[in-house]
C-alpha cells in the first residue's frame, strides 16, 4: 500500500475513534493550562519568540561556521566527531563503534534522531540488546511501536494499559498508580544501566561556542545513560546548533514551556567531553555523530529553511486539530504533526509524502504557537505548490483548468449556476450514495441549497 | 472617520453569491444605511482560492488576473469572508510576486478589508442599531483570525447589538475543519474536526453560531443539520442587519 493510502486508511479509523479523541483532548487540556501559565511568566513572550527566531536564523544561516567551531571544541577535549551524510552512514558509524567495543548491550535516552535512522532495528539486527531508558520510550519499545509524539511518546495510552503491559513484559503486579508504575520501570532499568556497554543519547542543543551538548529531561535517565557506560554516543541533527552558551538562557525555559509546560525541566545537563585526567566519573570515550540526512537540502531551500529552527518541542502537534484527531501513528513518519508534514517531504521525498501537506485545513494554529516562529502552515501550502509543479495530478490539473476557464467567462459561470440549481434536487435523491457526485461531502454533512435568487440576480433586479 | 462618504466595492465570494446571498445583501444594506455608495463588479466570479490552496498556482493566477483589473480603481474593497479576504490581502501579493501585476496586487491588498474590520477599523462604527434578541456564540474563521488578525472587530460589533447575548465557546480558536478542498480530500478528518467544533458550540446552549465567514458556517451547518441539531448558523452581516 502506498504511503497516502496507508495514511487515509489509518485516518479513517482514528478520526472516528472517540476513545482516542477523548484521551488526547484530556491530556492536552492539562498541557495547555500549564503551558499558558509558563508563557505568562515570560516578561514578553512575543519578544522571546522573536529573539529565539533570530538566534536560530543566525545559527542556521551560518551553519557551516558554527558546526566547524562546535566540532573543533569537542575534539580539543578528546571527543571523537563523526559526520554522517545519510541515515545509512550514521548507522554504520554507530555499528562500527559498537563492534570495536565488542559491546553486547546498549542503553539509550530519548533521541528522535535515532528513530529517524531506525537505529534500534540496526542494533538489534547486529545482535545487541537495546533498552530505552525514557519511561515513555520504554513503554512504546515494549509495545513494539514507534513513539506516538516527539515529546510524549506514550500519551495515547492509559495507566491501565501501561500496567497491563508491565505485567506482561516485566512481570510486575497490577497497579494504575503513576508513581508505582514509574518505580517498576526504574527497577527494571537500574540493572540495565549498570550492565550496558554503550550509552546512546541525542541532544537538545549543540553549543558551538563551547563545544558542549545540552540535554534536557525529567527523569534523570539521560544522565545515567551518559555517565555509567564506558562509551557514550550522541546522535545529533546538524540543525541543533546554537551559537553561544548564553542562548541557553532563552532556549532552555522556552523548550520547557512549550514542550511540557514547565519553567525548566527537572534535569538540564551540559556534556563537554569524555572523562578528563583526574576526573572520577563520566564515559571513557565519547563519540558525537552529526547527522545531515537531507537537512542540507532543506538548508538550500531559502523559502523553507526556517524549518531547521525547530527545537522539537512538540507545541505544533499539541495545537494541531489534525494531529489531535488522527493521532501520531497515522502519519507513518518519525516527526508527526505540522512540523512532520513540513519536513518529511524534504527528508523522505516530496511525491511520497505530499499528502501530509494536503491533509491540513491550513488553520495556522501551528505557526501561531511555534516558539521559534517557523512559518509552518505556509510551508504546507508551498509543498502543495511544489508537488503540483513537479508532478501535477492529471485529474486535479484538468479540473482546475476547467474551473479557471469557467471562472473567467461570467456568462458560462452563471449558466453553470443555473444548471446546478436545476440538478440539485436530483443530487438530493441520491445523497450520500455511490451515485452522489458530492458524496465526499454528503456522507457526513448536508449540502446547503442553492439560493433561488443569487446575490448577482438580486443586484441586477434591484438596479 | 465615519463621516466621510466612500464608494465601497464589494467582493462577493462565489459560494456567497450562489448559496448565501443574504450575507451579501445585508452588507449592501448596512453600508448604504451608513451613507456609502456600494459598487459591485459583476464580472468577478471567484478569487481563485480553490486552485491556489491545492497547489495549482498557474490556474489560480489565471482566475486572479481577471479579478485585479476589476478592483484596480476601487477606493476600498470589502469582503464578507476572512478566507477570501486573506486570499486578496495576503496571498495575491505572493501569487503575483515577480510578475507585471505585482504592484497592482499589492495596491489592491492594501485597500482590501474584511467586512467587520472595515466597519470597526476603517469607518470607526460599532453600533449599527441592530436588534437580535438571541443567545449566540461566535466562530472565528482561521483565515480571518490568523491571516488577518481579526479577533476584536466582530466582537465589538456584536457587543452593540441590542438583546444579543454572546457566549464564547470552549476551544473557540480551533478550526471547524472546513479548509476548502481539504473537506472533500480528507472528509474523515474534516468531519472529526467539525464534530469537535459543533460539540463546543452546543455546550454554550446558544441558539446561533455567528461567524464572519460563510464557508465555515456552511461546514458547521452541514454537520448540525445532519445531526438534527436545533442550533443554527448565521453570518455576522445578517445579524447586524436585523433592525
Amino acid at each position: 500500500m502506498s504511503f497516502v493510502s496507508q495514511f487515509k486508511a489509518q485516518a479513517q479509523v482514528m478520526a472516528g475513534d472517540l476513545r482516542h479523541r477523548k484521551i488526547i483532548r484530556t491530556a492536552l487540556r492539562n498541557y495547555e493550562i500549564v503551558r499558558d501559565v509558563r508563557k505568562a511568566s515570560f516578561q514578553d513572550w512575543q519578544g522571546a519568540r522573536q529573539l529565539a527566531a533570530e538566534t536560530k536564523w543566525q545559527a542556521v544561516n551560518h551553519l557551516d561556521k558554527h558546526l566547524e567551531q562546535f566540532a573543533a571544541k569537542l575534539e580539543s577535549r578528546g571527543t571523537k566527531v563523526h559526520w554522517a551524510s545519510t541515515a545509512e552512514q550514521a548507522r554504520e558509524i554507530v555499528l562500527k563503534i559498537v563492534s570495536d567495543k565488542q559491546a553486547k548491550s546498549v542503553i539509550k535516552s530519548k533521541a528522535m534522531t535515532s528513530e529517524e535512522i531506525h537505529l534500534n532495528d540496526a542494533l538489534e539486527h547486529a545482535g545487541l540488546n537495546v533498552v530505552e531508558s525514557d519511561l515513555g520510550e520504554l513503554i512504546v519499545q515494549l509495545r513494539k511501536e514507534a513513539p506516538y509524539h516527539i515529546v510524549f511518546p506514550s500519551m495515547h495510552l492509559t495507566r491501565d494499559e501501561i500496567s497491563e503491559l508491565f505485567q506482561r513484559e516485566l512481570g510486575s503486579a497490577a497497579t494504575n498508580d503513576p508513581e508505582e508504575l514509574t518505580m517498576i520501570a526504574r527497577r527494571a532499568l537500574r540493572k540495565k544501566y549498570l550492565t550496558a556497554d554503550i550509552g546512546i543519547t541525542g541532544a537538545n542543543f549543540a553549543i558551538a561556542e563551547t563545544g558542549m551538548i545540552s540535554i534536557t529531561e525529567n527523569e534523570g535517565n539521560a544522565r545515567l545513560t551518559a555517565a555509567l557506560p564506558k562509551t557514550m554516543i550522541s546522535l545529533i541533527g546538524i540543525e541543533k546548533v546554537l551559537p553561544r552558551m548564553e542562548d541557553l538562557a532563552l532556549f532552555l525555559p522556552m523548550l520547557a514551556t512549550m514542550g511540557t509546560g514547565q519553567q525548566l525541566t527537572c534535569y538540564n545537563t551540559l556534556y563537554s567531553g569524555p572523562r578528563q585526567p583526574g576526573e572520577t566519573d563520566g564515559p571513557e570515550e565519547w563519540h558525537v555523530v552529526l547527522l545531515d540526512n537531507h537537512r542540507t537540502e532543506l538548508l538550500a531551500d531559502a523559502e523553507q529553511r526556517d524549518a531547521l529552527h525547530c527545537i522539537r518541542c512538540g507545541a505544533c502537534l499539541n495545537v494541531c486539530p489534525i494531529f489531535r484527531n488522527v493521532g501520531g501513528h497515522t502519519y507513518g513518519t518519525t516527526y508527526s504533526g505540522p512540523i512532520g508534514s513540513v519536513i518529511t517531504p524534504h527528508l523522505r521525498g516530496l511525491q511520497d509524502w505530499k499528502h501530509l501537506s494536503s491533509a491540513s485545513s491550513l488553520c495556522g494554529a501551528c505557526t501561531e504557537t511555534c516558539p521559534v516562529k517557523i512559518d509552518l502552515h505556509h510551508h504546507l501550502l508551498q509543498n502543495r505548490r511544489n508537488a503540483a509543479e513537479q508532478k501535477p495530478s492529471f485529474g486535479e490539473k484538468t479540473a482546475f483548468k476547467l474551473f479557471a476557464f469557467a471562472a473567467n467567462r461570467p456568462a458560462l459561470w452563471n449558466f453553470g449556476k443555473k444548471m446546478a440549481r436545476i440538478f440539485q434536487p436530483l443530487q438530493g435523491a441520491v445523497q450520500g450514495s455511490a451515485l452522489d457526485p458530492a458524496k465526499a461531502w454528503t456522507k457526513t454533512r448536508d449540502l446547503p441549497p442553492l439560493a433561488q435568487e443569487s446575490f448577482k440576480d438580486w443586484w441586477r433586479n434591484r438596479k | 472617520m465615519g463621516a466621510q462618504r466612500m464608494t465601497v466595492t464589494l467582493f462577493i465570494p462565489c459560494f456567497v453569491d450562489a448559496l448565501f446571498p443574504r450575507a451579501g445583501i445585508s452588507m449592501v444594506q448596512i453600508l448604504e444605511r451608513l451613507g456609502h455608495k456600494v459598487a459591485f463588479p459583476e464580472a468577478i466570479t471567484c478569487c481563485g482560492q480553490p486552485p491556489f490552496n491545492s497547489g495549482y498556482w498557474d490556474e489560480a493566477r489565471t482566475v486572479a488576473a481577471k479579478v485585479l483589473p476589476q478592483l484596480a480603481n476601487a477606493e476600498a474593497v470589502v469582503i464578507g469572508s476572512g478566507s477570501c479576504g486573506a486570499m486578496l490581502k495576503v496571498f495575491y501579493p505572493q501569487l503575483f510576486e515577480n510578475t507585471p501585476q505585482a504592484t497592482l496586487a499589492k495596491q489592491i491588498s492594501a485597500r482590501t478589508w474584511e467586512f467587520s474590520d472595515f466597519l470597526v477599523s476603517k469607518l470607526g462604527v460599532t453600533d449599527l442599531g441592530a436588534k437580535f434578541p438571541h443567545k449566540v456564540t461566535f466562530h472565528d474563521g482561521c483565515h480571518g483570525l490568523r491571516e488577518l488578525g481579526l479577533k476584536k472587530s466582530p466582537r465589538a460589533l456584536l457587543g452593540k447589538v441590542s438583546g444579543l447575548e454572546l457566549v464564547e465557546m470552549g476551544e473557540a480558536e480551533t478550526c471547524c475543519g472546513f479548509g476548502g478542498t481539504f473537506a472533500t480530500k480528507f472528509p474523515m478528518i474534516s468531519t472529526a474536526m467539525g464534530e469537535v467544533k459543533c460539540a463546543s458550540a452546543t455546550e454554550t446552549s446558544a441558539e446561533y453560531i455567528v461567524s464572519n465567514d460563510s464557508s465555515c458556517l456552511m461546514h458547521i451547518q452541514g454537520l448540525l443539520s445532519r445531526q438534527g441539531s436545533p442550533l443554527k448558523t448565521i453570518h455576522l452581516a445578517e445579524v447586524l442587519n436585523q433592525q
